[in-house]
């Protein structure tokens, strides 16, 4: 499988105290565990498990997956900004690897 | 108090016919009972209430693989009326569970969409659970075309 690759979507501008929109994906198969292969054997799961968003080093929004969560997982949710800084993105494996994203924002 | 052999009869054959009710009656509840006990677990054993969160999701879905939900929950997200966070369960899908949403004060809104893959037809649950301990649920079926649990 090739190496997951993030994609993110945020306005690079904002008032302060403004709730902007923030839209997440990874490309990744979110191979369940349930499927079989060619001779009936069960493909053993891998997902990505957790994501979170930070602001500034602080909490925004997270999501523990669960296998029914379907390939390339998708987010959309909201931050709450009242100042300049950076988002950080983080996508954890069930095999270990952790991927990563950033985007700054300007707020006025 | 005494019994004449009949009224001991009588009541071995209650007793009797009591328990094998409760024995036909438990396998019919396993399904059901796995998404419960998880609404149950994380609502920590309260009754969920109805209103405050609403699930968005399509009636009819064509592809099982990718459903798009949303949940909303109304709140402030401001000191005490707040959401911490809202678990998904499907009860029709191998494993009941779907994915848990965790809100800040940062969040701004308590909203989210996501994709989900679903079985077959089934009810889609939404249970969000505030800071001060309360708990409220919404809950919707899904009409499945094809299924996404392919294999």
């Amino acid at each position: 499988m090739a190496t997951p690759k993030p994609r993110v979507k945020l306005p690079k501008k904002a008032k302060a105290g403004e709730t902007i929109v923030i839209k997440t994906l990874i490309s990744h198969e979110m191979e369940s565990g349930q499927r079989k292969d060619k001779e009936g054997k069960v493909i053993p799961r891998e997902i990505i498990n957790k994501f979170t968003c930070e602001f500034n080093g602080k909490p925004v929004f997270a999501c523990d997956m669960e296998p029914a969560i379907s390939a390339n997982p998708y987010f959309e949710f909201n931050a709450k900004v009242s100042e300049s800084g950076k988002f950080k993105f983080t996508w954890v494996d069930d095999n270990g690897s952790v991927y990563t994203d950033e985007a700054a924002i300007e707020v006025s | 108090m005494t019994f004449n052999r009949r009224q001991l009869f009588l009541l071995s054959a209650g007793v009797a016919l009591a328990g094998a009710g409760g024995l036909t009656a438990a396998p019919a509840r396993a399904e059901a009972s796995a998404t419960d006990k998880r609404i149950s677990d994380f609502a920590g054993g309260k009754e969920p209430g109805t209103g405050k969160i609403t699930l968005a999701a399509p009636e009819i879905a064509e592809n099982g693989n990718t459903v798009p939900i949303s949940v909303k929950v109304d709140s402030k997200m401001d000191g005490d009326d707040m959401v911490d966070s809202v678990m998904i369960v499907a009860d029709g899908n191998p494993n009941p569970e779907v994915a848990t949403f965790h809100f800040t004060a940062m969040s701004g809104a308590a909203e989210a969409t996501t994709r989900m893959r679903l079985a077959k037809t089934q009810n889609v649950i939404a249970v969000a659970k505030m800071a001060d301990g309360s708990v409220y649920m919404d809950k919707k079926e899904v009409k499945v075309t094809i299924g996404g649990c392919g294999g």
